[in-house]
Parts: structure tokens; sequence; C-alpha cells
């Protein structure tokens, strides 16, 4: 069931725990055996710290949700002081999802987590906006994100995968430009921009109006993009977006995906992660596929 | 420890809008304070994707049952409120953390509104197993919101409030006599935010310690997801796992 990334980011298998929805592990251990899973990606986190947005942060909508979290965390020295020494020794990768609202942000915490041994990559978070380009992420043009991976890339030395924005009108470009600017890998989808209104009280459902769909309803669309980047780019792409079992884990493998991650599903089975990857070894078993890796890609007609 | 379990609906009782759930799990319960909710997952619709909370009305730790009071608000409420004896509901428990349980000889004050009156049941009983004799004061909009109790006054006195007067004395909780003419130790809260607010503003005006639970929108339910925030005097704490339950010199309010 292995699947390795490059630059030293081995998975036991190819089931991650998506950026947000999995706390710091800590939060799962009653339900999930971490040794069980590829790997987990913790909560993002900025160089400084972050209250986040006002509640209310989070709306249902039909087979998904809307957040607008904002980024809430106490910065990347209290990560390495005070969460680091708690969940180092988790028997799983543990990769650091990384954002910041200025290309100094990004640089100087990529550095800070570069001296950390046990974490094998950081999930370069481009959806946040870039507060000096006027509130625009860096993740939505080719010349935003060259910039932030390539400074990145000079100070940070292990597996460097991009999450991309699905809110492109051509991601397979913007893929590319992360590959040219030196990523070890690209992950997507990030959320999809919605919003929710509440019809009897006349007002927006989330304290930002706006917010990041997810779940179950995002996948067909996440589907394509990873299929669509998978075609363009010769770095590993991992998929996610709306994968709620191994069915659907599959799916994206045969797109094109070498790796998958799970979000909003853990919140609707917390053991939910640990059943894909049990779910993907039997589905290898029952076609004949002796590996895993054979999946990548094997979109058949 | 949390679990995931597949709990069996062994009875069920209406009240008007509002529904008792007992369910029952084959292996024992894991152990759970007053003040705890589980996350229930309402099957079969697109637009009950995520689980919903609810608090724990009570525990039979001999029958491995748990109750749950249940308002029909909308459409996940009122799938649980259809659920027939003999139908499986799956539940994540328990979740978040209770109400500090007063000492022997403490006097005190449960105060629920609407359905908050659902974890003060429980509470109680835990009570007054411990010697402590509560007082409750329910209010509700109307006599036929205020379910169970006859249930409630076998634990102890039960004072009440309607806002029509049609039981009890009339107006909300915070207008009842028993403010006037007694004094508690400790209050404990549940109900709508505006009501837990203006009990927590007498409680604070008379130096009384007090506890509210809150009922913030959850996704997880874990502490993980981060969208059930409220913003304390120690910065933004997640309901599901600081609270649900907060002393008041906690909150802003
Ligand atoms: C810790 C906690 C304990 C709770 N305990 C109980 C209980 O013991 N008994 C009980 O009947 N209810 C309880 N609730 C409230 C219950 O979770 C909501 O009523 C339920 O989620 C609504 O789901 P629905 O699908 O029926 O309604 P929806 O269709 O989702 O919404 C209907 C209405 O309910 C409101 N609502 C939705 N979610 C919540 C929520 N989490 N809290 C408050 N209002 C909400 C919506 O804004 C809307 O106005 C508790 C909530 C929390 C957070
Ligand atoms: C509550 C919540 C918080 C999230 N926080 C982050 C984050 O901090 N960083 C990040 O890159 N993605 C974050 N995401 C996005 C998820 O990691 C994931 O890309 C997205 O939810 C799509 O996958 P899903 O449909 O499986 O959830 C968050 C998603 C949710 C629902
Ligand atoms: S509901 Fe997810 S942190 Fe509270």
């Amino acid at each position: 069931m292995t699947i390795d990334l490059g630059r030293g980011l081995v998975l036991r298998n190819p089931v991650m725990t998506a950026s947000g929805t999995f706390g710091y592990g800590e939060e799962y251990t009653d339900f999930v055996d971490l040794a069980q899973l590829g790997g987990i990606i913790v909560k993002g986190t900025t160089l400084n710290p972050r209250q986040g947005n006002p509640y209310p942060r989070m709306a249902e909508t039909p087979s998904g949700m809307l957040n607008c979290v904002g980024l809430q965390n106490k910065g990347v020295p209290y990560f390495i002081n005070t969460i680091y020494p708690r969940i180092k020794d988790f028997d799983t990768n543990v990769l650091l999802n990384l954002s910041g609202s200025t290309l100094e942000d990004y640089v100087r915490g990529a550095e800070m987590i570069n001296t950390l041994d046990k974490i094998p990559a950081i999930e370069l978070n481009v959806s946040c906006p870039n507060v000096k380009q006027g509130g625009m992420a860096f993740g939505v043009t080719c010349a935003g994100i060259t910039q932030v991976v390539s400074e990145v890339r000079k100070v940070y030395h292990k597996h460097l995968m991009v999450k991309l924005s699905p809110n492109v009108t051509n991601i397979a470009e913007i893929a590319l430009a992360a590959e040219a600017a030196g990523a070890d890998s690209v992950s997507l989808i990030n959320t999809l921009m919605g919003m929710a209104i509440d019809a009897e009280r006349r007002q927006p459902k989330l304290s930002m109006v706006t917010g990041g769909l997810s779940g179950a309803c995002v996948k067909p669309v996440a589907l394509r993009m990873v299929w669509q980047v998978a075609k363009a780019v010769k770095i590993p792409v991992v998929g996610l977006g709306g994968i709620s079992n191994a069915t659907d884990a599959v799916e994206f493998m045969l797109a094109g995906a070498s790796a998958i991650e799970i979000g909003t599903a853990n919140f609707i089975d917390p053991a939910i992660s640990a059943k894909v990857a049990d779910g993907m070894r039997d589905y290898c078993e029952r076609h004949g596929f002796q590996k895993v890796s054979e999946l990548i890609g094997a979109l058949e007609g | 420890m949390k679990q995931i379990a597949d709990f069996t609906l062994v009875g069920k009782e209406c009240y008007g809008t509002s529904v008792l759930l007992r369910l029952r799990d084959e292996q024992p319960l894991p152990e759970i304070v007053p003040g705890q909710f589980v996350q229930v997952r309402v099957d079969d619709s697109p637009s009950t994707y995520l689980r919903r909370p609810i608090s724990i009305h009570d525990v039979d730790v001999a029958n491995h049952e748990i109750s749950l009071l249940v308002q029909m608000v909308g459409e996940g409420t009122r799938h649980l409120g259809a659920a027939n004896v003999g139908d499986q509901l799956n539940l994540v428990l328990p979740l978040g953390n209770g109400y500090t349980l007063p000492t022997k000889g403490e006097r005190v004050l449960l105060v629920g509104g609407g359905i908050g009156i659902a974890p003060l049941y429980y509470l109680a009983k835990t009570m007054a197993l411990k010697g402590v004799k509560p007082t409750f004061l329910l209010g509700g909009k109307k006599a036929a919101d205020l379910v169970r109790v006859d249930a409630y006054s076998s634990i102890g006195e039960t004072l009440i409030t309607t806002e029509d007067g049609s039981l009890g004395e009339k107006g909300m909780v915070t207008m009842h006599s028993v403010w006037q003419q007694r004094q508690f130790d400790k209050i404990y809260v549940c109900g709508p935010k505006r009501m837990m607010m203006a009990v927590a503003d007498i409680a604070r005006a008379n130096n009384v310690w007090c506890e509210v639970s809150l009922e913030h929108m959850m996704a997880c339910g874990l502490g993980a997801c981060l969208c059930c925030v409220e913003d304390t005097v120690e910065g933004n704490l997640c309901v599901c796992k600081e609270g649900p339950v907060f002393n008041t010199r906690r909150l802003k309010w």
C-alpha cells in the first residue's frame, strides 16, 4: 500500500487527513489508530497567532458545509514549542499546513519548520489573502504562486507540497507554475468559495458573508480538477474534496492522484480515515492490483 | 474515552413538539458526566449531512441506556422525532465538559429555558445522589413548552414561569419571585442565549457562582474544526471541547 511522494515523503498507504478537519490528530485518537494512516496534515498555521473570524463560522448546505474559520491558530513558535513535542512521535507522517498573508511570513515560517526533524513535509496553503496585494490570494495567479513557491523553496529543504485553490479559471496552469517553481507535489482542492443566506432573517449565515464549501457536494468538481492537473504536471498529485468512502478515494487515484486526503467526512464519521485505508486495500485485492500505486491514473477509455 | 456506537431506540415518549428518546447500547456506556452531549447522525437526507449535537438528558448505567430530550425545530430533529422503537441511531459520545458539581450543603438553583431544561435532569439526579437537593426554575413561552415537569418535581422543588401565564408565575425566569426571596450558592443555567445572559447578569450582580451551557452550531464536536467558538476572556474557545459548560467569569457577557 506504500506510496512514495518524493524527497523523503513516503506514506504507508495513500490516506491522509486534510488540514483544518483533523485538529492535531489528538482529537481523533479515540477513534482512529493513527498508525493506520499514511499521514495527517495538521491545522493551518501562520507565523503569528490569528484569532480567526467571529462566530458564526459554519453553515450546513446540501451534502456539505461552508466555513469561514479564518485560520485561527497560535502561530508557528507556539506550534514548535507546545504542540510539536506532543505529536512528533505519532506513528504516521505529520505534515504542517503553512499559511501566510505576506511573502516574508511564509518564508520565515518555512525556515522555522525546516528545523523540525519529525515534520517530513509542508503543505503550503496559498489560498490565504495576501494583504500586501490588496487581499488577493497568492494561489490564484501564476505570478503569485511562482513567487511564493520559489521563495519558500530556497529555505525549505524537505518535501514541499503546494495546496491549490479551486477558485481559478485554469487550475492546470497554476499547478504547472507551482511545479516549475520547485514544488515536490501539489494537493487539491481547497474549499470552493460559496455563500449561504437565511431568508427568514434576510441575513447571511456566515459572519464573513462568504466561506469555503467542502464535503460530498464538491467531489465532482474536485475529481475533474485532479484529473486535469494530473495530466498537466509530472510531480505527484494529492487529491481531495468530498471523499467520503473508499470508492471515492479510488476514483481520485484513477483520475491521477498518487494519494488522497479526507476532510469534512471526518466530522460525519470520526473513524472514516482508517476505514477508507482498509477499503482501498480491499479494492486492490478484489481487482487484482498488487500495489495500490497501480491505481494511479489507471482510468480506462 | 469517546466512542462511536449504534444505539437502539428502546423507548419513546412524545410531548407536543418535543420527544424523549431512550437509547440502549449493547456495550456498557463510557463514563458520562452531567452537561455532556452526543453527536447524532441523522441518515438519509442531504440536508442533514452533519451530525446534530444533543445534550444527555439522563443516563441509566445498569441498562446501558441514555435518554435524549429533543425539540423538533428543523429537518434533523424532526427525523429524530420520527424514529421508531427498534431503530438504530449512530452516536458519538460523550462530548464536552460537564457542569461542576456542588458540595453538600450548598443551595443550588437550576435554571432552564425551553429545551434547555434537557441537561438539567441528569445534573439534578447526580446532585441528589451526592445529597444536594436542587431547586429548579423552568421557563417557557406557554405551559406546553414545559415537558416532563413531573419528572423534575420528583427530584427537587420545581418553580415555573410562562410568558403567557398559563403555568406558574407569568413572565420570564428572571422575573420569578424566588430571586427576591432566596439566595443560592450555585446557579446552573441552560436555555436560549438571551435568557442565559439575563440570569448571568443576576448572578454577577449578586456575586453568585454561575455556570451556563452554550448551544453553538457545531460541525465536528471534537475541537478539531474551530467552527463553534465563543469569544471569551481567554480568546476564542471551542464550545464543543472547552464547553459546552462555562463559568460566566470566563465569558465576556
Ligand atoms: C451542546 C448542544 C446541546 C444541545 N442539546 C439539545 C437538546 O438536548 N435538545 C434539543 O432539542 N436540542 C439541543 N441542541 C440544539 C440542536 O442541536 C439543534 O436544535 C439541532 O441541531 C437543529 O437541527 P435541525 O436539523 O432540526 O434544524 P436545522 O434545520 O439545522 O435548523 C433549524 C433551526 O435550528 C437552529 N439550529 C441549528 N443548529 C443549532 C444548534 N446547534 N444550536 C441551536 N440552534 C440550532 C437553526 O439556526 C435553525 O433556526 C443542542 C445544541 C448544542 C450545541
Ligand atoms: C472547518 C474547515 C477548516 C479548514 N481549514 C483549512 C486550513 O487551515 N488549511 C487548509 O489548507 N485547508 C483547510 N480546509 C480545507 C480542507 O483541508 C479541504 O481542502 C476541503 O475541506 C476539501 O476537502 P473535503 O471536501 O474532504 O473537506 C478546511 C476545511 C474545513 C471544512
Ligand atoms: S464543532 Fe468543531 S471545534 Fe467545535
